[in-house]
């Protein structure tokens, strides 16, 4: 009886949000399903779904797996060296690093992508900077090489952040314990802060991968709209084409596999603290 | 000489300003299982991590077996810690906590599964290899820290506090077993406790440290039985601690009245504290005693009914297996050998002694 009432009590807490998700998630996925489900000539068809082995679609397809996969691990990469170094710092300089690693998230994000634009163009800051050191200028704009800075730059922080919290719950003690047993330092981050780290890991990889995948702004703006990801497809057959039928299913497409390499990562870890912004 | 495996020599360290050790001297013999005993903040885990390495100190050489190992890393040093929150690693099971530092040492597997079993026996946790540290309780975690770091054969074995997390039943079976593993083992322990009880109980010397000095250094029953100042007198058990004067040797004024003692080697008319046990103290008839006092109260403890007896502006604490009404005046009497007589410090810098076996 008492259990009911209180029930009830959280439900009606809940009902905002409950209202939230039906309106901007449910209603609008069902659309999207709707409209991928339904082929040229009106009746169901799964032609739009299969319309990700396309040729066309499948490279820009597998060009936005080639971004994903090498931002997520060149972001893993660059965020241990700096959570290590982050780690050896007091409290009050850690936060103040911090700060300044996270400031540049509060600027426009265009504004951040136009920056890089001009860093990287032909004749931008960049390759002045290597001429008047005598070196040749690098021909960035408009490459792969140019959307992965791109993507690696926006994306950074998502992965510094869970790592380093992950590292900071570490007790001091368990390392100290490390080395009284002769370990190096070393042996105490491959032995013991890698793997107590791999939860904070986990987070980022979702974090990074998932937009990383699935953007299409960056590879616009620093691709010069010759490079085509998956993102700028399904962006191109809304706007341009009109054909929200095949952008829609090539949505679903990618929702599809997105969520496969997801449940994959997560599957291994065990504790499940990884998968707590699932 | 005996047989020094250990010396600190001079050690003095400050964090933030604040002289936390100031010029240490210490010497721990092979075996022994030594104590260093104080209330929080007095230098004995700071001590202990100069022993293990952990820090460094401002001043002052750590020399081990008469090499200097000052400027040594932890990993380097044959010395091995215990840990107050165990520190087992939480992603292995038993038995990878138990090889981590066996593994680095690169011994065999055989090696190291035979040494698992020994351990794992030595503590009396045998059949836990698989299990996880989070699915252990807290004596068993214990356990495990104890045999992760004898496995890797320490010349000494740091203790720092390692019952401090546990009940006190769990706490006394405890004791009993680190006193068994000591002797199995058979090398140094030394350890850092705030419990005199655990010290008294445990220890074949007793290292008492107040403000990063010494204060005295002794055998359980020495330093109970003769405390040298009025610090290490109130921190190891209960006492009466009383200003005295000396009339002569072997008489002390205590309260307007001349007791009987068998302290010598006092100026006359030197002001003395005086340290006498409650289990010293004997009630008497109102008449019979030294000192006469009304029984102010009394809890019973157990064994023994702990009486308290105001004599003049003084509360006498006063343990008894008879009880005593309260309200009732009562004389109190004493055996000259069971008081103690003690200089008074000069300042509190001044209260340095130390005692030579």
């Amino acid at each position: 009886m008492k259990k009911t009432k209180t029930m009830n009590r959280r439900t009606l807490l809940a009902s905002p949000y409950i209202v939230w998700v039906i309106g901007f998630t449910v209603i609008p996925l069902g659309v999207i399903f709707k409209y991928a489900l339904t082929g040229q000539e009106g009746g169901f068809s799964l032609e739009n779904i299969g319309a990700i082995f396309d040729p066309i679609h499948f490279k820009a397809m597998l060009f936005s797996l080639e971004i994903a996969l090498g931002c997520t691990l060149l972001c893993i990469l660059l965020s241990y060296p700096l959570v290590m170094a982050l780690k050896a710092l007091n409290m009050g300089r850690q936060s103040f690093v911090m700060f300044i690693w996270i400031l540049p998230m509060w600027m426009n994000f265009i504004l951040r992508l136009l920056a890089w634009q001009m860093i990287l163009s032909n004749n931008g800051i960049l390759n002045f900077l290597l001429t008047k050191l005598g070196l040749e200028a690098l021909p960035l704009a408009n490459t792969g090489a140019a959307v992965m800075i791109g993507v690696v730059y926006d994306y950074l922080p998502y992965m510094v952040l869970p790592i380093f919290n992950a590292v900071a719950e570490i007790d001091e003690d368990i390392i100290e314990a490390a080395k009284d047993l002769g370990a190096n330092g070393f042996t105490v981050f491959r032995r013991i802060i890698f793997p107590l780290s791999i939860p904070g890991l986990l987070s980022g990889i979702v974090m990074v991968f998932v937009p990383s995948m699935t953007s299409f702004v960056i590879s616009d703006i620093l691709g010069g709209g010759k490079l085509q990801l998956i993102g700028n497809v399904i962006e191109q057959e809304f706007t341009k084409s009109s054909n929200w039928n095949l952008g829609s299913g090539l949505s679903v497409s990618l929702m599809i596999f997105v969520l496969l390499s997801m449940a994959f990562t997560t599957k291994n870890d065990v504790e499940g603290k990884g998968s707590a912004i699932w | 000489m005996k047989d020094v495996i250990l010396e600190l020599d001079s050690v003095s360290k400050s964090f933030d300003g604040k002289k936390v050790l100031n010029h240490l001297n210490l010497e721990i013999g092979r075996n022994e299982f030594i104590t260093l005993l104080g209330p929080s903040g007095c230098g004995k885990s700071t001590t202990l991590r100069i022993i293990g390495g952990f820090e460094k100190p401002d001043e002052g050489r750590v020399l081990f077996e008469g090499k200097d190992i000052t400027g040594l890393s932890p990993d380097k040093r044959n010395v091995n810690t215990v840990f107050q929150k165990y520190s087992l690693f939480p992603h292995m099971d038993v038995a990878e906590n138990i090889a981590f530092g066996l593994k680095l040492k690169k011994k065999s597997s055989q090696y190291i599964r035979d040494k698992i079993r020994y351990a794992l026996k030595l503590v009396n946790m045998d059949g836990y290899e698989t299990r996880k540290p989070d699915s252990l309780s807290g004596g068993q975690q214990q356990r495990v820290a104890i045999a992760r770091a004898i496995v890797n054969e320490p010349e000494i074995l740091l203790l720092d506090e390692p019952l401090g997390a546990l009940d006190l039943k769990l706490r006394h079976g405890m004791q009993r077993e680190l006193i068994k593993i000591k002797k199995e083992v058979g090398i140094t322990f030394v350890y850092v406790t705030h419990d005199q009880e655990e010290a008294l109980t445990m220890s074949d010397r007793i290292v008492v440290m107040n403000k990063g000095i010494i204060q005295q250094m002794g055998t359980s029953k020495s330093i109970y039985d003769e405390p040298q100042n009025a610090f290490v007198a109130d921190f190891i058990g209960d006492s009466n601690i009383i200003d005295g004067i000396m009339e002569k040797d072997c008489l002390v004024w205590i309260q307007g009245v001349r007791i009987p003692c068998v302290d010598t080697g006092f100026a006359k008319d030197e002001p003395v504290d005086v340290v006498i046990r409650p289990e010293d103290l004997v009630i008497v008839k109102e008449d019979e005693g030294y000192l006469k006092g009304t029984v102010v109260s009394i809890i019973f403890k157990g064994a023994v009914y702990e009486i308290k007896v105001r004599v003049g502006e003084y509360e006498w604490i006063v343990q008894s297996v008879n009880p005593a009404q309260v309200g009732t005046v009562v004389g109190m009497t004493i055996l000259p050998d069971n008081i103690q007589i003690m200089h008074k410090p000069h300042s509190e810098d001044a209260e340095v002694v130390r005692e030579d076996e």
